[in-house]
């Protein structure tokens, strides 16, 4: 199952609750959220707890705007949009954390 | 003049998941236009809106962070910077676009408390 979080997640619980009750698959995370796979704040950790769980995806163009790819976390696989239709076409259904 | 007023604006959000950001400037702005003791504080996710290297081509969206290296230009140069946001972000003073005032938490709520006109974006 494919999880999508657009939600920044020091701001937002929404992540959190995802990682709480989503038992694994993929996790794309797409606009505000794409700070969860930066490296270096207080996310990393549980970041790095969850990627044991899950195959964790950043969407680019999300993370380019917001100055910080250069900070993307080791092992986050980032797509761009044609990766998200892919993620999508892949997993038998998907779940948006709104 | 002794019609100056102290303006405090608070940003909390990340730039482009929300409006907020990019609201918040247009609004600081017009309020330089008046001659207001114009101060800028950036807490939580607000600290990103300063991040350098902003690169908006790939979301079609514009990119509106050159314009807080422009607010010098206005006579804005009272940018406070919340010192907790932005290590709990793996951020420092090296990595946002302008010069700030880094406070620690109780300070900014004191700067606060002197203000006029406080507003929250």
């Amino acid at each position: 199952m494919l999880h999508i979080i657009n939600q920044s997640p020091l701001a937002n619980g929404t992540l959190d609750s995802c990682l709480r009750v989503a038992t694994g698959g993929d996790i794309l995370l797409i606009e505000d959220a794409v700070y969860a796979a930066t490296a270096g704040g207080a996310m990393e950790a549980k970041m790095r707890e969850a990627m044991k769980r899950f195959k964790v995806h950043v969407l680019r163009p999300d993370l380019e705007a917001r100055g910080m790819a250069d900070r993307l976390l080791d092992g986050v696989n980032g797509v761009d949009y044609g990766g998200f239709v892919d993620l999508v076409v892949a997993n038998k259904s998907c779940q948006s954390w709104l | 003049m002794s019609d100056i007023k102290k303006f405090m604006f608070v940003n909390r959000k990340a730039p482009y998941g929300t409006i907020y950001a990019l609201e918040s400037l247009e609004v600081v702005l017009i309020t330089a236009a008046f001659d207001q003791d114009v101060s800028l504080a950036f807490l939580d996710d607000g600290v990103y809106q300063l991040r350098k290297g902003q690169q908006t081509k790939g979301i079609d969206t514009k990119n509106f962070s050159p314009t807080y290296r422009a607010l010098e230009g206005y006579d804005i140069e009272k940018l406070y910077v919340e010192k907790e946001a932005l290590e709990e972000r793996g951020l420092s003073e090296d990595d946002l676009l302008v010069d700030v005032i880094v406070l620690p938490r109780a300070e900014m709520g004191a700067l606060m408390d002197e203000q006029d006109v406080v507003l929250s974006f």
